[in-house]
């Protein structure tokens, strides 16, 4: 059924509609909306049979939910920013374990300087912690993609986490068509475990491995990721036939066939790069988009194939390797590796910082000319970065960074006098 | 594609706006998209929330910089704020206020806008009347209502539905339909006053 929602709600409902049976969390901020209605859903009794947790930290909340996956319940948590940061342990021990835990990250950037809004830093941090990664576009995709998260979860035996854009999809009322219990029951069967904590049939999970298996339990790890190459696409057809909408699946192209330039993105921002491009289209320029779905496995063989006939390729991200540059970008380069055309990294929208629609058009016909750098950040104030290090060469007592830059503003007074 | 973007305060219910504003579009059969400007949430801070409204999905997620519309919920705004920044010649401007445009000192800014597409409404005072507390945001919802016709008094009604029960529901619709009953009233008058 349509409605018209915020996305936190949307997914609160998709996550409940998939009969979750542990759900904790550590409920102030970095939180959402997600936890606090599935709060409600529990205590108001419309989702049975699921217990909600308040715990005491993010690191409690996925160690619980690492507890709960191994006694064999399906378990959900939700995080973002420090929050993911905090339990950084845990995730490594979640997919190490092999547990099929599905988390939502609200992606926000990571501090300091502290700051509350939208980029990709946070679940970028986790991106080799093991996990499949998969990024949503729109909040119907994000609705749709934790359906399906459990089914790959479970499948492998594997953790999920969900990724989607923290207030720009999070806070977003936008339509979205609500499945029913009835569809989702015939998508996702009940949790059946390939390892579970059972008094009747004890095993142990967690066991030290020494240098004699260690490399062997890494190389199989992988080899499930690989092994969800395959899946992934699988259960997105598997969706469609039942709900009847593309959602999910490894990569999507926009536009692509015969594209001289393709850009490629993960989430939101896609949105606002696929109308660019209409506008480029229109001027007879030859541009198309390819989003990626799937960070996590990072479908090398899709994206290499997809862009086979690009002249080059821009990489817009949402996140940084200090003292390297891109890091999707970097990621595509091995996917690209061995052909001619430029892989370019540019990236925008920086704890917050808006991606406008101009400042992509102005990046696309600087790409298409070939006048990029291999590494550009869009919208840098050059003038403000150049006044700091100018200050730091001056004076040895330059002081704070963010402080200085945000004084040169003039937005905040830092101090009284 | 139809962009409205909502001046306040925190604490005004102008996110609340933007999103039934969504919800008002989205029964009347058209596609939505309302979100807050993000920020560190403080009461009486000023706040900017955003609606598009289209017929066809809308992809764009950039902040809305050349409005279609501007609804000012709190008019001590007006000379902080760079309210009308970006909006469009032919837009639409919508303020919850007493006073009149030369009152505001807007008389000469105004004076390049379409008359019809001007309006000052009195809604924290029907907010008042209606639901006890100055809340302006669904008065001027029906009051944009029936001055741009975009979305219905009925979707706007239902719309307060869903955000609202009970007495507060009740009271909310009541101030939105006095706001579009006035507005109508009003605009019929000028007609009447033109047409004679």
């Amino acid at each position: 059924m349509l409605e018209q929602c915020e996305g936190s709600h949307a997914v609160a409902q998709a996550v409940a509609l998939s009969r979750p049976e542990v759900i904790c969390a550590y409920p102030i901020s970095p939180q959402t909306h997600i936890v606090e209605g599935l709060g409600e859903l529990v205590k108001s009794g419309a989702l049975q049979n699921c217990e909600f947790i308040n715990v005491e930290s993010e690191f409690a909340a996925l160690s619980v939910a690492i507890g709960s996956s191994a006694a064999g319940a399906r378990s959900y948590t939700a995080t973002a920013s420090q929050g993911l940061l905090f339990m950084a342990e845990a995730v490594y021990n979640a997919s190490g374990l092999g547990l099929p835990i599905v988390m939502t990250v609200a992606n926000r950037a990571i501090g300091a300087p502290i700051n509350i809004w939208n980029d990709h830093t946070d679940s970028m941090s986790m991106r080799d912690a093991g996990w499949l990664q998969l990024f949503a576009e729109t909040n119907q995709e994000a609705l749709d993609l934790h359906i399906q998260a459990f089914r790959i979860a479970e499948e492998l035996s594997l953790p999920v986490m969900v990724c989607m854009d923290g207030f720009i999809l999070t806070h977003a009322y936008e339509r979205v068509d609500m499945p029913n219990q009835a569809q989702v029951d015939q998508f996702l069967p009940p949790y059946e475990p390939r390892q579970v904590l059972d008094p009747n049939d004890p095993v142990t999970i967690g066991a030290m491995v020494g240098p004699e298996a260690f490399t062997e339990v890494r190389y199989l790890a992988h080899a499930k990721q690989m092994q969800a190459l395959d899946l992934i696409p699988q259960v997105a057809t598997e969706f469609k036939a039942i709900f009847g909408r593309d959602s999910g699946g490894l990569i999507k192209t926009y536009q692509t066939e015969d594209a001289d330039t393709i850009v490629i993105a993960l989430g939101s921002v896609l949105g606002t790069i696929k109308d660019t491009v209409d506008d480029l289209r229109a001027q007879g320029h030859k541009v198309g988009v390819l989003g990626i779905t799937s960070y996590r496995p990072f479908p090398i063989s899709a994206i290499r194939d997809a862009t086979v006939r690009a002249e080059r390729i821009v990489v817009i991200e949402k996140c940084f390797a200090v003292g390297v540059g891109g890091i999707v970008s970097r990621d595509v380069r091995s996917a690209v590796r061995n052909r001619p055309q430029p892989v370019y990294t540019v990236v925008a929208g920086l704890g917050g910082r808006p991606i406008t629609k101009d400042s992509v058009n102005t990046l696309l016909l600087q790409a298409m000319s070939d006048k990029l750098d291999l590494l550009n950040f869009m919208d840098l104030d050059w003038s403000v970065v150049n006044r700091v290090l100018d200050r730091e060469k001056a004076s040895r007592r330059s002081g704070p960074v963010a402080e200085g830059v945000l004084r040169d503003l003039g937005t905040v007074h830092t101090r009284l006098s | 594609m139809f962009q409205v973007r909502i001046h306040g305060r925190g604490g005004q219910g102008v996110v609340t706006g933007a999103e039934m504003l969504s919800i008002a579009a989205f029964l009347g059969g058209r596609h939505a998209q309302a979100f807050p400007s993000f920020g560190s949430e403080r009461t009486g801070a000023p706040v900017v929330a955003f609606c598009r409204m289209d017929d066809k999905e809308i992809r764009l997620r950039e902040l809305i910089m050349q409005p279609d519309a501007i609804i000012i919920q709190d008019p001590t705004l007006l000379h902080q704020v760079d309210v009308f920044g970006g909006l469009k010649k032919d837009g639409y401007i919508l303020i919850n206020t007493s006073r009149s445009f030369s009152e505001m000192g807007l008389e000469e800014f105004v004076k390049d806008f379409r008359p019809e597409r001007l309006l000052l409404v009195p809604a924290s005072e029907l907010a008042v009347k209606h639901v006890g507390r100055p809340l302006p945001n669904v008065p001027l919802l029906g009051a944009f209502a029936a001055l741009c016709g975009l979305i219905s008094l009925d979707a706007v009604l239902k719309a307060i539905e869903q955000k609202f029960s009970g007495a507060v529901a009740k009271g909310n619709q009541a101030a939105a339909k006095e706001a579009f009953e006035s507005v109508m009233l009003q605009q019929q008058q000028v007609k009447e006053t033109q047409d004679a």
